[in-house]
Parts: C-alpha cells; structure tokens; sequence
C-alpha cells in the first residue's frame, strides 16, 4: 500500500503540474504541447502502463485489506469511540478509496479515453484542451469533479502519513516535516486541481 | 477532592460461555462512592448479585494497581474507560456523572473470544510473546554491570516499548483488532539492546509470523493503539517493527 501509495502521490505532481498550464490562460497552447508530449513519447508510454499497474495495485491491495481487515472483528461494539481515538479519514480510507474509484472511471471516461480513442483509432489530431472545455462546461460534471477532489484530499492527508509511517520512517527529528509536507502537498494538489473545472466553468479561462 | 456519592444506570454484556450469544443486561448501580474504582462498582454490584441468588458478573481482574493488564473492559465505547493512560481499575466512579447509562463491553476481536461476561482469552498474546520475545542466555557468572555500555536514549526507548502489560487495549481500541502495537513493543524492548541482537532478526520474523496466524488484523495507522494504551506506547514502535521485518527480509 505504502509503496504504490508513494508513486501515486508523485504521478499526482505531475499531473496537478501539466493541467497546471491552463493556468497561463494562453488559449491552452502551454498545456496541449505538454499533453501532446506526454501522450507521443514512447518512454512516457512505458511509464503509463507502470502507472496503471501501480494503480491497480494499489485498489487490489486496498480492497483485500480491508475486505480482510474487517473480518477480524466478527462481534462488533455496541458503542464506539467516534473520534476520541482516532481521525475519521484515517478509518475511512477504504470508504474514501472506493469514491476516488467511482470517481476514476468517470474521469478516465472523460480524458484517457478520448485521448487514446483520437490517437490510435480516429488518428485526428484533437486539443484535450478544447475537451476539457466542453467537459466541465456542465454543471453536474463540475460538482462531481470537486468531490471527487474532496476525498482525494482526505484519502492524502492519511495516506501521505501513513505511507511514512509503514515503510518505518518515524522519528521525532522528522515527524513534524512529514506532516507539514503531507497536509501541504495535500491541500495544494486538491486545490489546483478542484480549481480546474471551476475556472473553466466560470470562464475565467479561455 | 469533593466526595459524592452517585447513582448509575448500567448497560452490561453477559454471555454464559464461548458458545452463547450473549447480550446486554441493564443494572443499577446505587450509592457508589466517586472514590471507588470502577472495578470496586463491579463488587459492590456483584456482592449484590451474589445476595440476590444471581450469577455475578464474571469479569478479569488482579493487581488492581494498574500493572497487571486483566482488566478487559471496554467503557462507553473507550478501552479502559474515558481516562487516557489509565487501566480499568485505575478509573475511578469521578469520570462519570450521577445518573449516567454506562455501556460496559468486554474486548471485541476475533482472536480474543469471550469466555464468559466480559472476560476474553487473551492467550494469543502470550503466544507471540513466547515466539521471539526473550533472549536466550547461558547461565553462568552474572557479568559486570558496566561491561556492556548502553546509550542512554536507547536504554529510556527501550524501558517505554518494555512498560507494556499486554492488556490487549490495542487490540480492542483497533479498527481491524490489530496486535502492531503490542507486537512492536515487545520486538523494540530486545531491538534497541545489545542483548538482544543475537536474535534480532529471527525475534521479528517468528513474533510477527505469530501475530499473522493468530487472526489479528494489519494496521492501517489510524493511532488508536496509541491513543489507548494504558502505557502511553508510542506508535513509532511500530514503525520499528516494519524497519526490524524490513531488514529481517532483506538478511541472508
């Protein structure tokens, strides 16, 4: 979990950095040649099926965890602690997890596969960017796009920590830095990407 | 400190054996000095039972200083009860309100069955205890204190890992009735000392092989181990025991 969990977290910079490029408000034109980049070079292609396969592993690994996990406990408590010992995420991620799912497919319908579909079948040269445009121009999409976002944001928090903490690396001289960096990678990553569908569906970028 | 006397609605488990279903059972707790202990309630509650012709409540308990670790009782939700780093017997009747319903559970984990009320077989522990956590010396002339010079900081880290009682808290406070956090301290009380490095990588590879086969779940960092262990232990422990497996792994 850890591991993949890690490599997660650093295809996310990448990602949150080349949609970043809309930003520049430019007409698109920084973010397609990075997309269009990204998407013709051999090498990254290699790096793809890498991700996918961290991915995958990452939810397989998370679903026999918990599936397993909650077998352990056949007679439950009739009153539980709520919060007093624990943060609700951090006993939420496979909760958490399942929604980023849901919310994967969707996403993946919305990009990934518009992508390879005008790359390998149509071969028509399109501009995500103009896609992208289209596909937060509806509301409902917007919506779900920034929960989605939300229990990302969470699903990080824990997870940023927790990967630390499995892989053993907890001591006091480094505690306080990787909590800083986990909440501010977290909220920094949400952020830009839950502003994303949000600037376009206002229009504040063209 | 003020001395009252409170009364106090009690929801309690009561299960005959393994085999039973058990469920609750509602008492009333009358008079109960907010000096006594919450185990002290139990026998006043019991001596009543006893009175009535009526099977007491079966319950773990025997130092009643705060060291033994028996006293099993998960309290309105919380391990021990509301108090942090403190065990059942250590709780005293002050943490509750007069009048209050409290809900008195015994640990609920598939590795600890219930054998009667809220008594559990905590067995399973022992039996990783006694899969790695020791040192295996020849006897002979003690040696001289001073021949094996130890870190001070080491020395301290070691004595927090080895104050666990194995009470179980861990286990029960855990979402996934997870034993990480007393497996890691008993593999960090012989880690950090010279005396137990001879053993150091077999320790962690057969306590933690243990701990898997005795049904306990995996952690998953939530903390809630740490926050209810009567000892106050430290999760880091158990970021050395993934360090410790790590490197057991990885040994030739």
């Amino acid at each position: 979990m850890s591991v993949t969990g890690i490599f997660l977290i650093l295809f996310l910079i990448v990602h949150a950095t080349v949609n970043g490029m809309i930003f520049f408000n430019d007409n698109g034109e920084m973010f397609n040649f990075y997309a269009h980049f990204l998407s013709h070079n051999w090498l990254l292609r290699i790096i793809e099926v890498g991700l996918f396969a961290g991915l995958i592993l990452h939810i397989i690994q998370g679903l026999m965890l918990t599936g397993q996990n909650n077998q352990k406990r056949p007679v439950k408590y009739s009153v539980n602690p709520g919060n007093a010992t624990s943060k609700w995420y951090s006993r939420s991620m496979g909760i958490l997890g399942s929604l980023l799912l849901i919310f994967l497919v969707i996403h993946l319908s919305h990009f990934w596969l518009e992508t390879k579909e005008s790359l390998y079948v149509t071969h028509k040269e399109d501009s995500l960017f103009e896609e992208m445009k289209e596909v937060f121009s509806q509301l409902w999409v917007v919506i779900v796009y920034v929960c989605g976002v939300i229990a990302l944001c969470w699903h990080l928090i824990h997870g940023f920590q927790s990967a630390f903490q499995t892989l053993g690396i907890n001591s006091p001289k480094y505690n306080p830095l990787i909590k800083t960096i986990g909440i501010a990678y977290s909220l920094i990553i949400c952020f830009a990407f839950s502003m994303m569908p949000i600037a376009i569906y206002l229009g504040w970028i063209q | 400190m003020e001395h009252k006397e409170i009364n106090l609605n009690l929801r309690i488990w009561r299960q005959k054996n393994a085999q039973d279903k058990g469920q609750f059972e509602n008492y009333k707790a009358e008079n109960i000095s907010t000096e006594m202990s919450f185990l002290e309630m139990f026998d006043v509650l019991n001596e009543r039972l006893i009175n009535e012709g009526k099977d007491p409540i079966a319950f773990d308990h025997d130092c009643r200083e705060g060291i033994c670790g028996m006293c099993s009782m998960h309290i309105n939700g919380r391990a021990h009860g509301p108090w942090d780093g403190t065990t059942t017997c250590q709780l005293h009747m002050r943490a509750f309100k007069d009048g209050e319903t409290v809900t008195v559970e015994p640990w609920r984990a598939k590795a600890f069955p219930v054998l009667k009320d809220l008594t559990v077989d905590r067995s399973a522990l022992d039996r990783i205890q006694q899969a790695g956590g020791y040192v295996s010396v020849n006897t002979g002339n003690a040696v001289d204190g001073n021949s094996l010079p130890i870190d001070k900081t080491k020395a301290d880290a070691s004595f927090d890992a080895a104050m666990c009682i194995g009470c179980g808290a861990c286990v029960a406070a855990c979402k996934n009735s997870s034993a990480m956090l007393f497996t890691s301290a008993k593999v960090s009380q012989y880690a950090l000392l010279p005396q137990g490095q001879p053993e150091r990588n077999t320790r962690v590879m057969n306590m933690v092989a243990q701990m898997d086969k005795e049904g306990f779940g995996a952690c998953t960092n939530t903390g809630a181990c740490e926050a209810e262990c009567p000892k106050e232990i430290s999760i880091s422990n158990i970021a050395r025991l993934n360090r410790e497996y790590l490197s057991a792994q990885f040994s030739l």
